[in-house]
């Protein structure tokens, strides 16, 4: 798509028209809703993480004043005995430490909360498996006694619940050509997204089976269709209302507490809310796997990579899952290459079942990449972007997951970062730099969209995709842009499954492209109809009326007397010509478009404390194109935050019973405001094919690059690589002293 | 345990409640006063989503008792706007996309307001240091300092 588009709406930074609901206090999150009668749920975790439940006794709970329902896995459906089904409340085995084990429904949280001490649950406690070296050791206990890898079971049952391998080449080969050869082991500790609003839940169900559920999520439509698995319903027979969402970062793609409260709302007649802890938040919800990575890369010494081999271990948490696919798909993306070979292991774990967290799997594969191609410019004395530069895919590269990539823009950012001032200012003595690349891959999936069309002309988009990040604004812009009327003519709304047409979840950085394609669609529908509605009211056939600016005008050469036709008067009299005006399109996008970034940042370590100090950090990124640029450089600046958080400070701390020690933010310490510096921005924007206005998700790919960007500063810093993360004051001072 | 029974002056207005002991004040402004602009994120005084002005003073309010509200005034979200329209930093907030998800926003503008009505022209570390017990997971900080900049120098300019 060479052509440049003259965009009049698209590219400009007006403000979000959910914006005021949120600086006032107004919109409602997950928690704020408040229904009549409504009662409140508390739920029973397990102390252990891993036991035999041989009972579970509700009946003191139940009986306690105040108390309206108790129950537990027993009570739910049988049919919905999944993975999911026994995360959200266990069956015969408590997986995990905080695994739900039974919940109470009580006039307030405090009622509830006491009655969780009445209930009784006779536990037997088994050998909690606490790693990935433990769970592939010969002989390790089970976390699942029914689990075979790959379902294979000629073989022993196993905690490896998936392995996979990619291949292309000869590496064997590849190393004997090779100069250098530089092949380590990285791990990266469990990380949590980290969202400040907890879970959030209201469920009730009526006397005909008729469930509503509103909930904090960033899929309304996945909230529903789970529930009905868990619950063994039909999904017709929930109605799921999202509310707005306080950050998800994938973590709000599943449910915990939904199935529950629809359970007990129907043994008590009343609606249930349910909100989660902090600490509930962080012991039972979302983590992302701890991985154990294993990467050699062999270079010519003119940077030319010969082969790459990498081997990865991902936790799971208690159920298979972990991000590993994605994590062999991308490790070694960002690179055009002749030989590589990719093995991936799914390793179950007693801790708790991992979520989706942006870029899934990722991040964590590609830091031992990028951490090895550091390695790799040092022995080769090569700029670390240069060596990027001779070996990145392009157009037309096969990406070693099999498809060929369409237009990208790793290139493009690779050179507008050798170009860019900061990074062309060199580090002061003392001062640290580390480069690293980023990718994810995005997806498209399926949206549908709405545009309706008021009397006075004002646009309402009704969408399915809960705006978790400022896409309402995108989705106006889109509109403006399409249909040629003012941004502040235009609101978006997000609706229930009810109140629109399917959509996908806000996830996968797919948001702004497919959710964003359909509203454009939608707004084409808008224009053909009003080109309908003007030619009718003009006499004329259709084909001889265009749309110009916002408004119906003869086509050039047409011979008739009329003064355009606005959106506004096209719909003032839309009974006289056929109804209101309602366009729609649904779609199943296709062609996403990779994002590429480059980042880099400037660290200092205190070698007496080991504390890493973020002097700066630059992010440039393909956006494809950028629609409202605020709202991408938030995605940049967000995920470099993030990322350098799990770089420097974020991991889950366990004791030797697999009990997490710092399930708050006191101690699993995200980044703070005085923590960071500004994190500078450069949108790079190398149009996407599939979409209208060239747009590719930008969401993920920011919270990539940090971490080995991070981790190669600090090599930098130090003279030395510390390989694991994170780079937290007591392992750099021990990796200090080890060094002295 | 009988209730108890506290009078506050609320963004203002006189407010009374009937709490629990135990009830923080954010329990008791969002449940018993229906003022759920004030957030909860971790309920342990580490996050700042429930940031409030108590006298004066800002606090988390998940860490004070209802109870310890009495006969003192409490600010909230709710009341930082006035009639004629937005705060100035809620509208430097919007104009800075300095929000995305919007949950700990009420907290970062109740204490941002709270710093530039003590120290109108603070430095960029100052800012980062005030908002250091706010926590927000989807901006990276660097649009929220840059609304608080600039809503500082736009008072400077207005007064």
């Amino acid at each position: 798509m060479a052509e440049a588009l003259d965009l009049k709406a698209i590219g400009t930074r007006p403000i979000r028209p959910d914006g005021v609901e949120k600086v006032t206090g107004r919109a409602n999150f997950g928690a704020d809703m408040v229904l009549p009668g409504m009662i409140h749920a508390k739920v029973l975790r397990s102390p252990h993480a891993h036991a035999r439940i041989k009972s579970v006794d509700v009946s003191r709970a139940a009986a306690m004043d105040g108390v309206y329902a108790a129950i537990s896995g027993k009570d739910m459906p049988v049919e919905g005995a999944n993975d999911l089904g026994i995360n959200i409340l266990a069956r015969d085995k408590a997986l995990y430490h905080g695994h739900a084990v039974a919940a109470v429904a009580a006039r307030t949280p405090a009622l509830a909360e006491s009655a969780l001490d009445l209930i009784s649950v006779e536990y037997e406690e088994l050998k909690p498996v606490l790693s990935i070296d433990e769970a592939i050791a010969d002989g390790a206990t089970l976390v699942n006694e029914n689990m075979y890898t790959n379902g294979d079971r000629s073989q022993p049952p196993s905690n490896v619940a998936a392995m996979q391998t990619i291949e292309r080449g000869d590496v064997e080969k590849g190393f004997a050509e090779a100069d250098v050869v530089v092949e380590n082991e990285y791990r990266v500790p469990t990380a949590h997204q980290g969202y400040i609003e907890p879970h959030a839940c209201i469920a009730s169900i009526n006397e005909a089976g008729r469930a509503t559920i509103w909930c904090c999520t960033q899929g309304q439509f996945d909230v529903r269709s789970m529930t009905a698995g868990v619950l063994n319903k039909k999904v017709s027979d929930i109605k799921v209302i999202p509310s707005e969402i306080g950050g998800g970062f994938g973590g709000k793609t599943t449910i915990y507490l939904e199935p529950v409260a629809v359970k007990l709302s129907e043994l008590s007649g009343r609606p249930v809310k349910m909100v989660m802890s902090r600490e509930e938040v962080f012991r039972a919800t979302g983590p992302t796997s701890a991985t154990l990575c294993r990467v050699k890369v062999g270079a010519k010494n003119d940077g030319t990579v010969t082969a790459a081999t990498a081997w990865l271990a991902y936790e799971a948490g208690a159920f298979p899952g972990a991000p590993v696919g994605p994590g062999c798909m991308s490790v070694l993306a960002p690179y055009d290459l002749e030989n590589l070979r990719i093995e991936g292991r799914d390793v179950l774990v007693n801790k708790p079942k991992v979520a989706a967290y942006r870029a899934p799997g990722a991040p964590q594969s590609m830091h031992a990449m990028e951490c090895t191609m550091d390695d790799v410019a040092r022995k080769i004395g090569m700029d670390p972007l240069d060596l990027r530069l001779k070996n990145a895919a392009d157009e037309g590269t096969v990406a070693p997951y099999g498809p060929k990539f369409p237009a990208i823009g790793l290139v493009e950012c690779l050179k507008a970062a050798k170009e860019h001032p900061n990074y062309l200012s060199k580090p002061a003595d003392g001062v640290g730099r580390g480069v690293a690349v980023g990718f994810w891959f995005n997806i498209g999936m399926q949206s549908s969209a709405e545009v309706r069309i008021a009397e006075n002309g004002a646009v309402t988009i009704m969408e399915g995709s809960p705006d978790i990040g400022g896409s309402r604004a995108s989705m106006c812009l889109m509109a403006s842009e399409t249909l040629g009327v003012p941004y502040e003519t235009i609101n978006a709304h997000v609706g229930d499954t009810e109140a629109t047409g399917f959509c996908n979840v806000t996830g996968g950085s797919r948001t702004t492209f497919a959710t964003g394609l359909a509203v454009v669609q939608a707004c084409e529908d808008i224009i053909a109809q009003c080109k309908e509605r003007a030619a009718l009211t003009w006499d004329l056939d259709v084909e001889q009326v265009d749309w110009q600016d916002g408004q119906a005008v003869p086509k050039p050469g047409v011979n008739a007397d009329v003064s355009p036709l606005s959106l506004a008067d096209i719909a003032g009299s839309a009974g006289r010509t056929g109804g209101p005006l309602l366009g729609r399109a649904s779609l199943n996008a296709q062609g996403p478009g990779a994002s590429f970034s480059v980042n880099w940042t400037d660290v200092e370590v205190d070698r007496d404390t080991g504390k890493v100090d973020v002097l700066a950090f630059t992010a440039v990124q393909d956006a494809g194109r950028a629609i409202h640029p605020a709202y991408v450089e938030g995605q940049m600046q967000g995920g470099a935050v993030q990322g350098l958080g799990w770089a420097l400070n974020e991991e889950y701390i366990y004791d030797q019973n697999g009990v997490m020690e710092n399930a708050g933010f006191l101690d699993y310490r995200v980044p703070v405001a005085s923590d960071m510096p500004m994190i500078d921005c450069q949108i790079i924007e190398v149009p996407n094919p599939s979409h209208r206005y060239g747009v590719r998700g930008v969401g993920e790919t920011p919270i990539v690059a940090p971490l080995a960007a991070t981790s190669n500063a600090v090599r930098d810093a130090l003279g030395f690589r510390i390989n694991d993360l994170p780079l937290s004051p007591p392992r750099v001072l021990a990796a200090l002293e080890e060094n002295a | 345990m009988s209730k108890m029974h506290i009078s506050t002056m609320v963004n203002g207005q006189p407010e009374e409640a009937l709490c629990e002991p135990h009830q923080s004040l954010l329990d008791v402004l969002r449940d018993e006063m229906g003022l759920t602009g004030t957030k909860e994120g971790c309920g342990t005084g580490d996050c700042g989503a429930c940031t409030v002005q108590l006298d004066g003073r800002l606090v988390c309010s998940c860490l004070v008792l209802g109870a310890e509200a009495d006969g003192k005034e409490v600010t909230t979200i709710e009341g930082i706007a006035n009639p004629d329209g937005l705060h100035v930093v809620q509208q430097k907030f919007l104009e800075h996309a300095a929000l995305q998800c919007g949950i700990c926003t009420p907290g970062f503008i109740v204490a941002a307001k709270a710093l530039l009505d003590k120290d109108p022209d603070p430095d960029e570390t100052t800012i980062r240091y005030w908002l250091a017990g706010n926590l927000c997971r989807c901006t990276g900080y660097d649009k929220i300092i840059r609304a608080v900049q600039d809503a500082a120098a736009e008072l400077a300019q207005s007064s």
